[in-house]
């Protein structure tokens, strides 16, 4: 159980820092999904643990929402890379106090 | 042989699996929102059999007509809650679709108060009147800003219709998430009003640039803080063995040894929904989008994303949570003091209104997690101005306020679009006293004025927060209203008083749409400031939330 955790954990934290760190917007939107499905690691993990199948169908929700994320997203950075040629989210600084 | 397959099938299958009991749903609770889902399904059917000449016209009409329909449902369904008759509070209605949604008192108004704002910004969706016949949105998104294509859409007058239907759906989004009594649920509806948002702040007509730019932060940040509030959903049903919040507050109350976990899922799901409100440290998405965004879709999620994400975070909170108030307590006290500081503070040196604005919403969640903070259910007699109606009563209130202001924005503009700076806006009234004038009670109702209905709203989370022992947050807070009312009160000098740069500001006619939103939302300011007795009445009469 502990190993399962810590090994979501570990996931978690690395998509988490991978979003701080990372300049290029497809991996950081890769990222973003890793820490989704470390969180599903997670959900069936305690599933398990409890012993009801709460946590395998919200694993399966995320699952979905997750998809209509992904068409969301790379929608809204093609049409950026379209216009600039580039995805880096340090290119996109037009809006600044 | 398929007649012996289908006879034995049904037996087969009861003897296997187990026996699942159909979904008991009541479907008049449920009208308002699946009303809304309806809108939103119209809407893509409109997009497929109406011919292109016709369509905008139809799908303006079905959405202010839809929301229109759904607050009659709303009003209807409200009619008939029941009052609760255990609990140590006042409420009303009760847990419905299984335990997934909760529509009782607050969660009914937070219905109505989203209509309202929807309604209102549908009716800016649909001003044509400032691009030569064409709305605020790009003909065809897919073309790169400046292209060949672009010019193309723009000669050949396409337009984005499909803008209706994504906020419908966005709007069943958040009427979901203000009710959702589970926290997949919850998940879902977060995601259901976040995803359309994303689109819709990426289609401006004018600088495109700058869209698609916030599209894309904020889709980042977003999907960045859902995924911390799914982890914390995750903690949380590791912690208590399921998402219902009921239950979870069954298992907080009985306090495990596992404290840490539940620290770690209550503060993981405060991230997420603390950044949807926009609150300080999470809040830098907020000028930025709020600026890039076409601005009817600004005024939509500045007035209603709020609304719906301050409610749900008091359904975790005092639903889930109530019993480990004294954990998450202080930490919405730093969380108030410093949002409605930075908010307050920052918003003094902006330069463009649509940012001056997102501070100034800022601070707004500030003010109102103060109110929250108090975490004050209400004495014996059930009189007193509790959190939840006052957070509703100044959600209300801003967000009228936000809607028409961000209204009169769209209205001044020159030939490149809307003139956001703040040099253009000197002189203001002199050029148009009713834009200028209502413009100022706008601004007079954010510093809380008396007579305007943002000074009542100020008192309500006021009042809440002392009769919850916050009394160092009123303080501060009203210290912080004072360094709001500065700004406020410098642009209305600046509006009134000050010289115009060159030709002074252009202001375009504002369309029907427009005007009759500056109208009601100006009646509303002032109507809920002189009288606000009905309205806090009904918020008050809304009861807790029902566990």
């Amino acid at each position: 159980m502990t190993e399962y955790l810590t090994l979501s954990m570990l996931l978690f934290s690395i998509g988490a820092i991978g979003v701080l760190v990372r300049r290029n917007a497809i991996i950081v939107f890769m990222c973003v999904e890793l820490m989704l499905n470390a969180t599903n690691l997670a959900f069936v993990a305690f599933a398990r643990q409890h012993g009801n199948l709460d946590g395998q169908v919200a694993a399966f929700f995320v699952m979905v929402v997750a998809a209509a994320e992904v068409t969301i997203g790379l929608a809204i950075i093609v049409s950026i890379y379209r216009t600039r040629r580039t995805t880096s989210v340090d290119d996109a600084n037009l809006l600044k106090a | 042989m398929i007649g012996a397959l289908s006879s034995a099938l049904p037996g087969a299958l009861a003897a296997a699996g187990p026996d699942i009991a159909a979904a008991d749903l009541d479907y008049r609770q449920l009208s308002p929102l699946i009303a809304v889902f309806a809108v939103a399904m119209v809407g893509l059917v409109v997009e497929i059999a109406v011919p292109r000449r016709a369509r905008f016209l139809t799908q303006s009409v079905v959405a202010v007509a839809g929301s229109l329909v759904a607050l009659g449902l709303t009003v209807w369904v409200y009619l008939g809650l029941d009052e609760v008759a255990e609990g140590r509070w006042p409420a009303l209605g009760g847990t419905g679709a299984e335990g997934a949604v909760s529509v009782d008192g607050p969660g009914v108004l937070t219905w109505g108060m989203l209509l309202v704002f929807a309604a209102l910004s549908f009716l800016l969706f649909a001003e044509r009147s400032h691009e030569r016949g064409l709305s605020d949105f790009i003909g065809r998104a897919a073309d790169a800003p400046g292209s060949p294509g672009e010019a193309e859409a723009t000669r050949e007058r396409l337009e984005h219709t499909e803008v209706f239907p994504l906020a419908a759906f966005a709007l069943a989004g958040m009427m979901l998430f203000a009710v959702s009594n589970d926290l997949i649920t919850m998940f879902v509806a977060l995601e259901v009003l976040s995803l359309p948002l994303y689109v819709l702040c990426g289609v401006a007509r004018r600088r495109r640039l700058l869209s698609q730019e916030a599209a894309m932060k904020y889709f980042l940040l977003g999907a960045f803080s859902s995924a911390f509030f799914l982890y914390g959903a995750a903690l949380a049903y590791g912690y208590s063995g399921s998402l219902n919040l009921t239950e979870i507050d069954t298992a907080v109350s009985a306090r495990g040894d596992e404290t840490p976990m539940l620290l770690a899922a209550i503060g993981l799901l405060l991230v997420g929904l603390l950044f949807k409100v926009g609150a300080v440290p999470f809040h830098s998405w907020t000028p930025d989008v709020y600026q890039g965004a076409p601005t009817p879709v600004t005024a939509f999620m500045a007035a209603a994303t709020k609304a719906a994400a301050f409610i749900a975070m008091m359904r975790v909170l005092f639903v889930a949570f109530g019993g480990a108030s004294w954990d998450w307590r202080p930490v919405l006290w730093v969380v108030a003091v410093i949002t409605m500081l930075v908010g307050s503070i920052v918003a003094v040196s902006q330069t463009d209104v649509k940012r001056m604005l997102a501070y100034s919403s800022i601070a707004h969640a500030g003010f109102i997690t103060v109110g929250l903070s108090g975490a004050y259910l209400g004495d014996q007699e059930g009189l007193a101005i509790t959190s939840v109606s006052s957070v509703l009563f100044y959600l209300l209130v801003y967000g009228i306020s936000t809607i028409g202001a961000f209204a009169i924005v769209t209205v001044i503009r020159d030939s490149a679009g809307e003139t956001t700076h703040l040099s253009k806006w000197a002189g203001l009234g002199k050029e148009s006293p009713f834009l200028a004038g209502s413009f100022a009670i706008f601004m007079l109702s954010f510093a809380g004025i008396p007579l305007t209905a943002g000074f009542i709203g100020k008192w309500a989370v006021f009042s809440a927060a002392w009769g919850g022992g916050a009394w160092v947050l009123v303080v501060l807070g009203v210290l912080c209203s004072a360094i709001a009312a500065y700004f406020y009160v410098r642009f209305i000098v600046l509006m009134f008083f000050t010289e115009p740069v060159g030709d002074g500001p252009t202001v375009a006619v504002a369309g029907v749409p427009t005007t009759v939103v500056i109208a009601l939302a100006v009646i509303a300011t002032v109507v809920l400031g002189v009288v606000p007795g009905p309205i806090l009445d009904l918020a008050q009469n809304a009861g807790a939330f029902v566990r």
